[in-house]
């Protein structure tokens, strides 16, 4: 076999992190995207670099995979990211009866955490409720999505990926065997006809992986949950403040520029396309930031947006895994050549992606190891000015 | 946001690869309380899935999707319709002038990142050189700094209001320019000669567009005023001292 190939189907966070892996391994490798890089889930998440405190109680798994690639991303892609740290706040007697169980757990999966008196806390972030009990700090940070995408993307590209973005899938090719060998899709800017053949076909579509899959006549069991967030015209506090308690609405305040952003809702919908932002879900953002960071309250609204998650559903809404799910469909439906990646969020874009290309590598018989841990992501802007 | 609803005609500028370019009404109805992307991305996904435009972050940090509303440069994303027009009327949505058209009302941005990238323009910086108020925190004063992403988010907006952009391709443009001024005194060295050219500060003839489309802060005509002063100040101390260098020979 020549050098191996493949094709992206999605340039959002998995996308372009599968990318820069198989670049780096060897391959020769082009990208695919209806959109530009990050038009869809990815380009309007949160933006919390989570340290996994979140999913410590629940969730162990997600957990660990977040301090680990929080503590790894800090290091190779430090131009498009708010260090700071976060705290979480406990405001009632409800949200102090969990706070055993978060030190607990924490500790089992490695997260460095301290507890802060109210006066600390009150000290280092004096906007959070001043009813606050207690408080402990977490490495939480908060990343600028698409700089973090388009960093990856950059990297791939010095490697040799091509992006073709605006190039929408239309169908797979498949072999007289039933594998299959390309995509037949459309370049969107000019309306031309294009055909793509590659050793492996990766679907990378997200919440979308169910719709890109059924072209195979596959089901992917994905239940794209979206969220609302809003974002406030004043940055009030400089680290991300989580409410301590299981995860619900609305209980993440994260700076970002100028900003604070109160996030998110969980829903269920029927278009993936087009998702409203309800009023009913902005004011509940509204509320419950606002029971975190009072002055919320007195700041102007920015911007209402919505992002749609793509939860493997082996549960509903929040009780469903973070983890992700790497699917090879010669052992889910027989048909070879494609792999699905799914679930997840951008703090595990390169676990993911690692993931991804280790199953990719592995139905190819090739042994070639994983080093995106110790590449350095290029400027995000090198994106644009390395040709295709 | 409200229960009303408005019925607006969007006049979109389209344009594909080898094709010449028209404008295209579609009718639509919209809360006056959503924003112009809203619309935009409602257009695509019911009415014409061939259309074609950058957005990303939907909450004014990525930079995508800045684009001519009516003429004037806005990041729709957070530019609500009632803000740019009213019931019944029609909104014409071109792309940003100054970068080539990709296709519709995509733009390629290239020239910007790489002259931001040429500047060594900072994407992110410790927050007490940020010139905002943030919460006084006795953090502030440790060195243990907080960091936070740069004003600037690249939308290029700037570059498309600027009058001295359209007159040459090659002038760094006004973001450029302020990135360089952001990174602070002294400039650095190997930049001063690019900063103190033709294509450089001096190209700009103070119209403030810039400025007045700015959807971040950013402020790049008093950054602009401002680093002229400094490399005029800069000038004059070279000259001052080769004069007195020479006399005392």
């Amino acid at each position: 076999m020549d050098r191996p190939s493949a094709i992206i189907i999605g340039a959002g966070f998995t996308g372009v992190a599968t990318a820069h892996d198989l670049a780096l391994r060897g391959f020769d490798v082009v990208v695919i995207d209806r959109g530009d890089i990050c038009n869809g889930t990815s380009g309007r998440t949160h933006g919390l670099l989570h340290s996994g405190a979140r999913y410590a109680v629940k969730d162990q798994e997600s957990a660990v995979e977040c301090i680990e690639e929080n503590t790894l991303l800090r290091k190779l892609v430090p131009d498009v990211i708010e260090p700071n740290g976060g705290l979480f706040i406990a405001i009632n007697e409800s949200d102090l009866i969990y706070r055993e169980l978060f030190i607990e757990s924490c500790e089992t999966c490695h997260i460095p955490i301290s507890e802060l008196t109210p006066k600390e806390t009150i000290r280092i972030e004096p906007n959070v409720n001043q009813k606050l009990i207690t408080a402990f700090t977490v490495p939480d940070g908060t990343f600028d999505p698409l700089r973090l995408a388009l960093a990856f993307a950059a990297t791939a590209k010095i490697h040799g990926a091509k992006f073709r973005t605006f190039v929408e899938f239309e169908n797979f090719i498949f072999s007289g065997t039933g594998a299959v060998v390309g995509i037949n899709c459309v370049d969107r800017t000019s309306n031309q006809s294009i055909e793509l053949r590659g050793d492996m076909v990766i679907n990378a579509t997200g919440a979308w992986v169910g719709e890109i899959a059924e072209f195979a006549g596959i089901t992917v069991p994905i239940k794209p949950t979206p969220g609302v967030m809003v974002a406030f015209d004043q940055r009030l506090v400089n680290r991300a403040i989580n409410r301590l308690n299981q995860p619900g609405d609305g209980d993440i305040v994260l700076p970002q520029r100028r900003m604070v952003v109160v996030g998110t809702t969980s829903f269920e919908i029927e278009d993936l396309d087009y998702v409203p932002v309800l009023d009913e879900h902005v004011n509940l953002m509204l509320q419950k930031g606002a029971e975190l960071v009072p002055s919320i309250r007195n700041t102007k609204m920015r911007g209402k947006y919505m992002a749609t998650r793509p939860l493997i559903s082996n549960g509903s809404g929040r009780s469903a895994a973070r983890t992700f799910k790497c699917f090879d469909h010669k052992l889910t439906q027989n048909v070879d050549g494609l792999v699905t990646i799914t679930g997840g969020k951008a703090t595990t874009l390169r676990a993911m992606a690692e993931g991804t290309a280790n199953m990719v590598c592995s139905k190819l018989g090739l042994n070639t190891a994983c080093v995106t841990k110790e590449v350095p992501l290029v400027s995000y802007r090198e994106y644009y000015t390395i040709k295709n | 946001m409200s229960d009303i609803k408005w019925n607006i005609t969007l006049k979109i500028y389209r344009q594909k690869e080898n094709e010449p370019s028209h404008y295209q009404d579609f009718f639509i109805e919209v809360d006056p309380d959503e924003y112009v992307l809203d619309a935009i991305e409602r257009v695509w996904a019911f009415q014409d899935r061939t259309l074609v435009f950058r957005h990303a972050c939907h909450h004014s940090t990525c930079g995508a999707c800045g684009m001519r509303v009516d003429g004037v440069e806005k990041l729709t994303c957070i530019t609500s319709i009632r803000s740019v027009t009213k019931d019944g009327a029609t909104l014409k949505v071109e792309p940003l002038r100054n970068f080539p058209v990709v296709s519709d009302l995509a733009v390629n941005m290239g020239s910007l990142y790489a002259r931001m990238e040429t500047v060594k323009a900072r994407s992110i910086l410790p927050i007490t050189e940020a010139e905002i108020e943030t919460p006084k925190s006795e953090w502030n004063n440790t060195d243990d700094q907080y960091i936070r992403l740069s004003d600037c988010i690249e939308c290029g907006l700037c570059i498309s209001a600027c009058p001295s952009a359209a007159t040459s391709p090659t002038y760094l443009g006004p973001a450029v320019l302020a990135g360089a001024q952001a990174n602070g005194n002294p400039i650095d060295p190997s930049l001063v000669k690019l900063l103190d050219s033709e294509d450089g500060l001096w190209r700009c003839h103070s119209a403030f567009e810039c400025t007045a489309v700015c959807p971040s802060n950013v402020d790049p005509g008093r950054r602009i005023m401002n680093l002229r002063t400094q490399v005029i100040s800069d000038n004059f101390h070279k000259l001052f001292h080769k004069t007195q260098g020479k006399t005392d020979e």
